[in-house]
């Protein structure tokens, strides 16, 4: 924080380039006219990381890619919701089943990305999103499985995420999560590969703070599944994670992986407070 | 194929090819993390040095760094302290010391050791995701371009 003001006034006095900005803006982001709650204060538990307003992704990005999250019709994310929409009503499998016919429509799912990933009490593990859609695939479905990491997955992530957009994310640590929490807190801050470095060396120590051409964040998984204007389509939490390990010139870990599981709910616990703004608009 | 005979049959064509050179398990840090001698032998080359400062896929150094006279090349980040007259308060020895292994000067600092082949955590095979051995692994920059990056360091001068 304190390097971070440096820097930020260092830059100011300079009169530096456009590209200098430093730190995030104080812009406010409302989708469709309701407002989201993009800057507060950090969960409890972050305490000993010296952060102490959590922000979202969408502070350090330029005021284009920012708009683009303002409005439904504009945000281009919202096509794969619609496809995940026709997804939801078709029936797969052997059980001649479709999402709906268990759960009616997707309003059915107001609430739920706001507490994922979450302790399944039955399964004895916790289960992100993804883990649970292709629980219901396979188990009350009986169809193939989505791959973990696909775009059917995660457009039916973003489908299920709309329904919470604006609540709350409140994913619980405690209890029968803790373990697992503790596994994800382990992991963003071991310093991987050859450059060793961590999540929380770029996310935590630098955000605000330019590298290269990239306004560094906070690493917040509000805003996942994400579009992103580089690939044009969706981009899960588990491939972004997965593209920070491999720049650190690390051998990565799988989308889906156990590790993976435990450093999501560790990313999102850090969110506790923000709204959900899936699917948010990325560079 | 028996590891010992390959890794002995690699270890003297690397001999061979790099004589005079310092392995990155053999560089002599001093107590402040200054490296006295030149890793490769042979005076570093400035104009290389620029280069692999810029080259992303070499020292990238422009990720975390900003430097003036490197205007001509776009973004440079600011994640570590802008390196403008470096070469005015700093030794060649010392600048050799921090590019081959920052962590010996400034305990846990988040720039990367680029003369360094071991002690990593998963370390890949560069920026493919997949993973390394760490018998295989290379340093980020040669011996001869950290002397390179060295020597352009040490032109910058606050004028
Ligand atoms: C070498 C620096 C670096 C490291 C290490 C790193 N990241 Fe990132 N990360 C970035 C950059 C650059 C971006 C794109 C700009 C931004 O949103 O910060 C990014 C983006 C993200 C985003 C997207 C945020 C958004 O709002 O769209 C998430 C999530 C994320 N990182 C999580 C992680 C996690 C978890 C780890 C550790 C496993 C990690 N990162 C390690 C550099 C890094
Ligand atoms: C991931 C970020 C990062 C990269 C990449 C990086 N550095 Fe650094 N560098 C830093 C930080 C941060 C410091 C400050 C040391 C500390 O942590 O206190 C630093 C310090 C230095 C210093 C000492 C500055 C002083 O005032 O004494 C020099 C010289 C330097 N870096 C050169 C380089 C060169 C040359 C490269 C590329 C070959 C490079 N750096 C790549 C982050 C980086």
């Amino acid at each position: 924080m304190r390097y971070k003001t440096m820097t930020a006034v260092a830059a100011l006095v300079l009169s530096a380039p456009a590209a200098f900005a430093g730190g995030a803006d104080d812009d406010t982001l409302a989708i469709d006219g309701q407002e989201m709650v993009t800057k507060t204060t950090a969960p409890a538990h972050m305490e000993e990381t010296g952060i102490d307003t959590i922000m979202s992704g969408w502070h350090f990005r330029e005021d284009d890619t920012q708009s683009m999250q303002m409005d439904t019709f504009d945000n281009p994310g919202m096509i794969f919701v619609d496809q995940a929409m026709d997804a939801w009503n078709t029936v797969e499998g052997n059980a001649e089943k479709s999402c709906a016919s268990c759960h009616e429509g997707p309003e059915s799912m107001e609430g739920v990305r706001a507490v994922y990933p979450k302790w399944n009490e039955e399964a004895g593990e916790v289960r992100t999103l993804a883990m649970q859609i292709n629980d219901c695939r396979e188990t009350q479905m009986e169809a193939e499985p989505y791959k973990y990491d696909s775009a059917p997955m995660a457009a039916m992530e973003a489908l299920i995420s709309v329904q919470s957009r604006g609540m709350k994310v409140d994913v619980a640590i405690d209890g029968p999560a803790a373990d697992t929490w503790e596994q994800g807190k382990d992991l963003y801050y071991t310093r991987t590969g050859q450059l060793e470095l961590s999540c929380a060396n770029c996310h935590e120590d630098n955000y605000g703070n330019y590298i290269r051409a990239d306004h560094l964040s906070q690493g917040q998984i509000n805003g996942f599944p994400t579009y992103r204007l580089k690939n044009a389509r969706l981009n899960t939490a588990h491939g972004r994670f997965k593209g920070c390990v491999r720049d650190t010139r690390a051998e990565t870990y799988a989308p889906g992986s156990p590790e993976f599981v435990a450093l999501e709910l560790y990313v999102a616990s850090r969110g506790n407070g923000l709204s959900v703004e899936a699917p948010a608009v990325r560079n | 194929m028996n590891l010992i005979a390959k890794t002995t049959a690699a270890m003297l064509l690397a001999g061979a090819a790099v004589a005079g050179e310092v392995k990155p398990a053999n560089v002599t840090f001093d107590d402040y993390g200054a490296v006295a001698e030149s890793l490769s032998g042979t005076a570093g080359d400035p104009e290389n040095g620029r280069a692999l400062m810029i080259a992303r896929s070499k020292g990238n150094c422009l990720a975390c760094h900003q430097v003036s006279a490197l205007d001509e090349a776009p973004f440079h980040g600011e994640v570590g302290p802008m390196l403008d007259g470096i070469g005015e308060y700093r030794t060649a020895e010392e600048l050799r010391g921090i590019v081959a292994n920052a962590k010996m000067m400034f305990d846990g600092t988040v720039m990367p050791a680029f003369y360094k082949t071991s002690g990593f955590v998963r370390p890949g095979d560069g920026y493919t995701g997949k993973g390394a051995n760490e018998e295989d692994l290379t340093p980020i920059l040669s011996a001869q371009e950290i002397e390179d990056v060295v020597a352009f360091l040490m032109t910058l001068q606050s004028s």
